[in-house]
Formats: structure tokens, sequence, C-alpha cells
């Protein structure tokens, strides 16, 4: 006897932004869609150093399951990823690898600092410990914890999204955004 | 007849005289203090003698003595006599002002990175070492961290408050 079929009926899907509806047609700003189709499909670029990475590797599994927010796939190329998830020590000697990574992203892309070390060197009060990363990269959500738990990491990745689906198409050109990557030396 | 401290010291005072000070056995291991300038010398005959044969380089270390004025930084040998089995550790002592050591790479090849180790935390200067660069902090540090004459924390940073820690500060 053939097994029964399941269908799984309880797949979510987002919710359609604001705008305009009628017969055959629906009207809504630029900004909401990229946002909307942004916000869903981070392709997340783990740069994970310690503790943790271990954290994060929780995230990715199973249980917590950070494919539900639309972050499938890990990208293990800079390339072809737009959230970088920085989780762990970074040491002075490491700023410079980390900051070649962020610059080899192509815009838009956002940055995760996970756990204390990564947000401010955490118990690392030391000579060869980079004191956060915002040192080196601009930071946009910094996930605080040591090490932080999964649904940390998750609480970030969600805030992440937020900021993600409401950031304007222009942020990238303004001259604010300009001037913030002019502090760290990046053109 | 097996190797014992006793013997290795005897062959040493035999050669070197009373040039060798501070015999000492901590944890059982035989110890003993060399002028910077012989340090050369002695590690080559240990090196070379046929009773003795230690070949092995284990270790090579610093330490900073802040209290020991005129000879403040330490270069620490540890020797291994492989067909022996028994090991011994050499001091030098230097001042943290003129820190010259001439370098062992000549005699023990793994002596390189652990030279510039040492160089790279406590500043000793290898004489005759083939690339005395940086070995594991940053290129553009210009400190050498293991000294003992840092505060505990690191006193270039700016981001962390005293005042957020509760040690001091103007908030009570």
């Amino acid at each position: 006897m053939p097994r029964p079929v399941q269908y799984n009926t309880k797949v979510k899907m987002v919710e359609m932004p604001k705008g305009y509806s009628g017969e055959g047609f629906f009207a809504t700003s630029f900004d909401k869609v990229v946002g909307l189709a942004r916000k869903n499909s981070l392709w997340p670029l783990p740069f994970a150093t310690s503790c943790c990475g271990i954290e994060f590797m929780a995230t990715m599994g199973a249980n917590y399951d950070l494919a539900r927010f639309g972050s499938e796939r890990m990208g293990f190329t800079p390339r072809q990823c737009d959230m970088l998830l920085v989780a762990g020590t970074i040491a002075k000697k490491m700023g410079p690898i980390l900051r070649q990574v962020y610059l080899q992203m192509a815009e838009p892309r956002w940055v995760v600092a996970i756990g204390a070390c990564a947000c401010t060197g955490g118990i690392f009060d030391s000579y060869s410990v980079l004191q956060g990363i915002d040192q080196v990269i601009p930071v946009d959500v910094y996930v605080p914890g040591c090490p932080p738990r999964p649904e940390g990491i998750l609480d970030g990745i969600l805030k992440l999204q937020d900021l993600v689906q409401n950031e304007s198409l222009r942020r990238r050109n303004s001259d604010q955004y300009k001037e913030l990557m002019h502090t760290y030396g990046i053109q | 007849m097996a190797l014992t401290k006793e013997i290795i010291k005897e062959r040493l005072t035999e050669k070197f005289g009373d040039q060798l000070t501070e015999w000492t056995e901590p944890y059982g291991l035989l110890t003993f203090t060399a002028p910077a300038e012989m340090n050369l010398k002695v590690m080559q005959f240990l090196f070379d003698d046929d009773a003795l044969r230690f070949r092995f380089l284990t270790d090579l270390t610093g330490v900073h003595f802040p209290d020991r004025k005129g000879e403040e930084l330490s270069v620490v040998y540890h020797l291994h006599s492989l067909e022996n089995n028994i090991r011994l550790r050499m001091k030098v002592y230097v001042s943290v002002a003129q820190p010259d050591v001439f370098t062992a790479t000549q005699l023990f090849a793994g002596a390189n990175w652990m030279e510039r180790e040492t160089y790279d935390f406590f500043g000793v200067n290898f004489v005759g070492h083939p690339n005395l660069t940086r070995i594991l902090n940053v290129d553009e540090m210009d400190y050498f961290p293991m000294r003992k004459e840092y505060t505990m924390e690191d006193p270039t940073r700016i981001d962390k408050d005293d005042e957020m820690f509760g040690r001091g500060g103007t908030v009570v």
C-alpha cells in the first residue's frame, strides 16, 4: 500500500506591502518591494572564530533553523553574500583580514557583530585583541552575550531584517553614508 | 654508565670553570646561568661533547625580571639530550637597555621562530638572526607586550570607560 501523501499546508507567506490594488493590478513603491525581497533572502557569510561560532552553528542547525528566516544557505564567499556575521574574538592581526572580507562584499552589505568579543573585545582587555570590530568596519546590529544564545542571534538577525526592509534605496548613495564609509577609510 | 646531572655539572665546570653560576635543580631540572656572551660557546660544547650530546632545543623563551637591575631580561634555553634522555635549562641575563644575545639559529634551526617570538614579546635582540621580525603580533606594534612595565589594562584604548565598569571614574 502506498504511503499517504502529506502536503505541508503550514507554509507561511510574507505579508504584502501596503499599496493600491484593484482588479488585475497592484501598485506600491519600489522601496517596499525591494526591501521585502532583500529582507527575506539575506545570504549569510559566517566569520566565526571562537565559541560564538559554535552558538551560530546551533542557530543554523535544525533546532533553531535560521533557514526559516530566508537565510537558507551559508555562502563562504564574500562576493555573493550580503550579511556578514562576525562571531568571536577578532585579534588585531586579523583586523585587516576581516576588513578585506568586508571590502570584497558587494553593496548593499550588512554586518552583525555576534557576542561580546566582536562587539567590544569582551573579556579580552588585552594588547592583542581588537576592542570591537566597529573599529575596522561599520556594524549594523550588535548581539550581546558571552556567548549569546541562538535565540539572541536569531533576534539580532530579525532586527537586521527590520533594518533591511526599511532601508531607503538611496541610503547607500547618501552623503551621510559616504561620510560613515570615509571614517573607516573605505571609498 | 648513564649520564647523570652530576656528570653534566662536572663536565661543564671542568670546561668553563666558575663562569657558570646559579646552579639549581628546581623540580629535578638541572639549571644554571651563563654569561650572555658565552651562550653559544656553552651550547656548542653541550652539542659537540660526545658524552653529553645535547642536540635538541626544546624551548627558548624570555622572562622579564624588573627587579634585577642591569640584567632585567632573561633568555631561557631548554636543551634535551635525546640519546641520554636528560634535559637541562640554561639562562642568560641581559640588560633591558641593551638586550643583545647571540642567535642560536646556526646551531639549532628550530631556534629561528622561537627567537622571533622572544623578540616579539620581550624585545630581546638576537644578534645574527636571519629574519628578526615580529611573528605573532601585528607589525605596527611599537612596544614589547610581555615586559612587566605596563598596567594590566591596555592604556591606549578609549572605548572602555572606567565609569561603565564601576571601578573609579567620576561616578560613585
